[in-house]
């Protein structure tokens, strides 16, 4: 297994209120995180909202600046790049938001939409990108005769699939995919779903997933780190979290997963917050699995 | 063998039109069920399927260009659909509770947490506005908020997702009324937050005495909290039965396409997903609305809507593949069955 990307003590703090006479409030919202994201696999990130898992994938992008911390692309520090630099760098990292609704700009056609980064990156001439975007609108199942249309003339579902298309537009090896069906209906979340699968085994991508959804995480990563108020407190591979889950939290969560069988039992563990220490280290648990217990 | 004993709630044939051009969009469509005493009604659709304008024209919030057609609403012995607004009032809150989506929505942002509570007590005369506020703190407590007598004198902003849901349940209460109706109560909260007021929704059922119509798109949440569910589909109930018959035993081809693409099975393993996108009601096809994206299409479902089959005491299904004269009726299909 090959590291792709490295995220290295990681923290992103924002600066809250502070008037004349009130001193600022900081809110640690990613707070010492690191993990390592392997070529090819789909490494989720977990949590609830205000945990922390969205802004720790926006940072790793630069999408806002991290207070401090490393992330290390193919072994570059990309927080150490100037802004032309990190521009080359976003080719092969690339983001799918959650909204599709507000995620893409109404007044733009659909074609142009998926053609703004090949643009940006001054590739092919008019003719080859508009086949190049034909060919994308194929890849994730949208029909190319539907290129002049405009975003609200798609359903959710394809609008999420114009979202892909774009960020697949310049070949990219690794996605961060935020919450990338939690806005659509059960029976079309399943079809982006088998998506965005299906494009990681044709395009060999690797996949940084951010959900609350614990079942569709459980169907589609590898590996899983569950993020608290900040912080990652349990990672490891799938099976063994969903099965050997040693944190509090983790317990918490995922007892609370509605079961889609009436006659399943229901055992509902509750956090107890006072039992969690917010300051005990991630300990290796067993072979690749860690707790901060 | 079970009295047959008069439902709590009757929806009988409820038709919902909205006058928008060109032409009216029918989103309730010829809809029929019961709520009987201290049971949970599952509805469960997607968005557009008609479920919460169903909830709307039970109990008489329909905004034009929507209004009720045809239809009745049976509770308590009188006609909702055709009762006066002035009734009608008296019928919100007191006969029926109601909770929704966004509670920050639903609770207003300059008045108080016991304010909201207090004033369904005294516009139903249930209290006078000096008792009001020690009733406000004894529901509040009821929904498990913890220091209800401070939390009591809070706005709404300073309040969770989860205790904002909470006090929405306290001011639906407050009436006692028999049925409550909770449109999507939990999609808006995390994981565990849902988790906590499906326990207190339970809860509430048997300290109250509720019956419960629970919406929701969640599948979920139906299996863990309702003890019959409606299934909708493009304005229409396509299925209905106990818990345990439409998890177990689904007839519908999207009940079962539905079951089917909740992520589960082997990880890695491709989804059964429905194909095809949800219909626009201003547009639906002239036989079965399902059938454009059904694996099991025949030629006769594009000639009218199927009517409804009865498989069982509570079970139903409209659907071609279950005809309701049993001697042709087909073999069941080899498809996405769990």
């Amino acid at each position: 297994m090959t590291p792709l990307v490295e995220v290295r003590n990681l923290v992103k703090h924002f600066e809250r209120g502070g008037g004349f006479f009130r001193a600022k409030t900081v809110v640690k919202a990613v707070d010492d995180v690191s993990f390592v994201v392997n070529e090819g696999e789909t490494f989720a990130l977990v949590g609830e909202s205000g945990s922390g898992k969205s802004t720790t994938g926006r940072c790793m992008l630069r999408l806002v600046e991290p207070t401090s911390g490393e992330v290390l692309f193919r072994g570059q520090n990309v927080l150490g790049y100037s802004n032309s630099q990190m521009r080359a760098a976003r080719r092969d990292m690339q983001m799918v938001f959650q909204d599709p609704y507000s995620s893409l700009n109404p007044r733009m056609r659909a074609f142009t939409i998926v053609e703004e980064p090949l643009v940006i990156h001054s590739i092919g001439s008019k003719p080859e990108r508009r086949e190049r975007v034909a060919d994308l609108f194929k890849l994730v199942g949208l029909d190319p005769a539907h290129l002049d249309r405009y975003p609200h003339e798609f359903s959710g579902g394809q609008r999420q699939r114009i979202g892909l298309a774009r960020a697949l537009a310049l070949n990219p090896s690794f996605i961060i995919a935020d919450e990338p069906v939690s806005a659509l209906d059960v029976s079309i979340q399943a079809q982006v779903i088998n998506l965005l699968m299906d494009l990681q085994d044709q395009l060999k991508l690797t996949y940084l997933f951010i959900a609350h959804d614990l079942r569709l995480v459980r169907h589609i990563s590898t590996r899983v780190a569950v993020m608290y108020l900040g912080r990652i407190v349990e990672m490891g591979g799938t099976p063994e979290i969903f099965a050997n889950a040693q944190h509090a939290y983790t317990k918490a969560l995922l007892s609370a997963v509605p079961a889609t069988d009436p006659d399943a039992p229901r055992a509902r563990i509750e956090l107890d917050s006072g039992q969690v220490s917010h300051d005990a280290p991630l300990r290796q648990v067993s072979e690749g699995h860690f707790a901060a217990v | 063998m079970k009295v047959k004993q008069v439902p709590l709630l009757a929806v009988e044939n409820l038709t919902t039109v909205f006058d928008v051009a060109p032409r009216p969009v029918v989103a309730v469509n010829g809809v029929s069920f019961e709520i009987r005493k201290g049971e949970t009604l599952g509805l469960v659709g997607e968005s557009g399927s008609g479920k919460s304008v169903t909830a709307f024209s039970i109990i008489g919030l329909l905004q034009p260009p929507g209004r009720v057609t045809t239809g009745r609403v049976m509770f308590q012995g009188r006609d909702l659909a055709s009762l006066p607004e002035p009734e009608m009032r008296k019928v919100r809150g007191a006969g029926i509770g109601f909770v929704f989506q966004e509670p920050m929505a639903a609770l207003n942002p300059v008045m108080r947490v016991g304010a909201h509570i207090a004033e369904a007590l005294v516009v139903h005369g249930l209290a006078s506005k000096g008792e009001a506020r020690s009733r406000a703190i004894d529901l509040l407590r009821a929904v498990k908020i913890t220091d209800p007598d401070k939390r009591v004198d809070d706005y709404p902003h300073q309040l969770s997702g989860g205790m904002r849901q909470r006090v929405m349940m306290a001011v639906a209460l407050a009436c006692k009324p028999p049925l409550l109706i909770a449109d999507e109560p939990t999609t808006a909260l995390d994981v565990t937050v849902q988790a906590q007021i499906l326990d207190l929704l339970r809860d509430m059922k048997k300290q109250f005495d509720l019956s419960l119509l629970l919406i929701t798109h969640d599948l979920g949440v139906i299996a863990e909290t309702a003890d019959r569910v409606a299934v909708m589909y493009a304005g229409r109930i396509v299925e209905q039965g106990t818990v345990r018959e439409i998890f177990h035993q689904p007839k519908h081809p999207y009940t079962r396409g539905l079951l089917a693409s909740i992520p589960g099975g082997t990880a890695g393993s491709r989804l059964r997903a429905i194909e095809g996108t949800v219909p626009n009601l201003a547009s639906l096809p002239p036989g079965c609305s399902f059938a454009p994206r059904c694996g099991d299409r025949m030629p006769v479902c594009d000639t009218a809507f199927p009517e409804v089959t009865t498989l069982g005491s509570e079970h139903s299904v409209r659907c071609y593949l279950h005809p309701s004269t049993p001697d042709s009726r087909l073999p069941t299909p080899v498809g996405v069955q769990q």
